[in-house]
């Protein structure tokens, strides 16, 4: 009787709705990391500044998402801050603003300890043969902070992409929010339905982790090499 | 070459500098002319890579005047991208950007910073890499490379930037012994060529060997400007004689 049970993911438009809820997914996720990673690049490089100041501010941005739950923020950000400005922004939008804020205050942690863990000397060596403050970040302390960086950058772009599965409680169809649908409709017709579109989903999920995880291993090596 | 001319680059009048209250240099009076070799000699600690350091300007000092060709240092608008391209420097943990192939290491400065033309930087680079016999390595990465040749190219990286002076900040100290020599070799060749230079080392023969003029520091402050071979025969102050007795055994 299994055959029947994998035969739910063909039926009708079911194998062409999961896919369109993984796209959804994917794209949340790629534009969260995408400007998220930029901005973590910003607030890494103003974090190590030298100011208590705009270390601490720093500090409690990042603590702040660190502490509330990204759950609290996408309802904080879906149904409050929407009504309280009096503005109306769709779940999908919410929850890349989100998942940007959060990922450019991980990412800016990550790229502040990539670039205080390099030596000084460096700074110096930089200085030494006339390079402006820009010039210093742009051409010796970025490029040696992204090296040092990926693991820990690779690690959060995964996180982020596994907890996109939140956005449904604010009403964005995802790719799981498919899959109980398809659970949901044919569970009388198929009583395993659940196991093979769950099965499947994990199996979309490795799908777009894996290559990063493979990326990452691929430039840690050519790095090293 | 230019050995004798009485151009004054690089004139330090009083200097003075503090780190958090305690003073690190006291009353510094240096002249340095073009074409000539400056040697500082003196203990661990007594203040002559700093002084080094501020004539980069990678210290803030205190008090008193730095000038280079004529032009104060010390001044809020001084454009210190703008000398540091003149005033060369080489560190003694020889920091190659690690990311980056010789070439790409030597280039970057001239290229980035001077704005001037790849090929014909190239060909600069690639005489000046030939020079200190590396010519083969300018593909490889700085980890392939060993301490000597590391600290080789780091010389080459400044040289090639055109600097009128250069600044050499114990360039041999991390470096294993066997490697000391090729290092020293290189700076020996750029003495012969009029390079004006200042050089902060341990190493009392090669500083007998290159210098026009030893500056002795102790304690912060110059104790003695001597000719190389009145210092190491006949040194005029205490100090310089208890501290030359320490390398005898």
């Amino acid at each position: 009787m299994q055959s029947l049970g994998i035969s739910v993911l063909f039926k009708g438009m079911n194998m062409q709705r999961l896919f369109d809820g993984l796209l959804v997914t994917a794209k949340i996720a790629f534009i969260s990391i995408v400007i998220g990673s930029f901005l973590g690049i910003v607030l890494g490089v103003i974090w190590t500044s030298k100011s208590k100041w705009i270390r601490s501010v720093c500090r409690i941005y990042l603590e702040v998402f660190r502490i509330i739950p990204i759950l609290v923020w996408l309802f904080i950000m879906y149904f409050g801050v929407t009504t309280a400005l009096n503005l109306h922004v769709s779940g999908e939008i919410t929850s890349i603003i989100v998942f940007t804020l959060w990922g450019a205050a991980e990412m800016g942690d990550i790229v502040r300890g990539a670039l205080e863990s390099l030596p000084k000397h460096q700074i110096e060596s930089g200085k030494a043969i006339g390079l402006s403050f820009w010039g210093l970040y742009r051409y010796i302390l970025i490029p040696q902070a992204i090296r040092r960086m990926l693991p820990g950058a690779i690690n959060l772009a995964t996180r982020m992409v596994k907890t996109t599965s939140l956005v449904v409680l604010i009403g964005v169809i995802d790719v799981i929010k498919v899959g109980q649908q398809i659970i949901e409709f044919s569970r009388l017709e198929v009583p395993t339905a659940s196991f093979w579109v769950y099965g499947f989903v994990f199996i979309l999920y490795f799908i777009i982790c894996y290559p990063l995880s493979m990326l990452a291993k691929r430039l840690e090596n050519k790095w090293n090499g | 070459m230019d050995k004798g001319s009485n151009e004054v680059l690089l004139e330090i009048m009083g200097l003075h500098k503090e780190y958090d209250g305690i003073t690190a240099l006291e009353n510094i009076n240096l002249s340095i002319k073009k074409g000539e070799v400056v040697v500082a000699l003196g203990p661990s600690g007594c203040g002559k890579s700093t002084l080094l350091r501020c004539l980069n300007g990678l210290e803030s000092i205190q008090g008193g005047d730095i000038k280079f060709r004529n032009k104060s240092l010390i001044n809020k608008d001084v454009n210190w991208q703008e000398i540091r391209q003149h005033i060369g420097m080489v560190f003694q943990s020889y920091d190659l950007f690690p990311h980056m192939t010789v070439m790409e290491n030597i280039l970057l400065g001239p290229i980035k910073v001077q704005k001037r033309n790849k090929f014909e930087v190239m060909e600069q680079a690639k005489q000046l890499l030939d020079r200190v016999g590396l010519l083969e390595r300018l593909n490889s990465y700085p980890r392939q490379l060993s301490g000597g040749q590391k600290q080789r190219i780091a010389i080459v990286r400044a040289l090639c930037m055109n600097p009128d002076i250069m600044l050499f900040d114990e360039v041999t100290a991390s470096l294993d012994p066997e490697m000391v020599r090729e290092v020293l070799e290189v700076i020996l060749g750029l003495a012969k060529q009029g390079m004006t230079m200042v050089i902060v080392t341990h190493e009392m023969s090669f500083a007998q060997a290159v210098a026009d003029k030893i500056v002795f520091i102790d304690k912060g402050s110059i104790c003695e400007i001597s000719e190389p071979d009145v210092f190491f025969t006949n040194p005029e102050t205490e100090r310089a004689k208890h501290f030359l007795n320490i390398f005898q055994y």
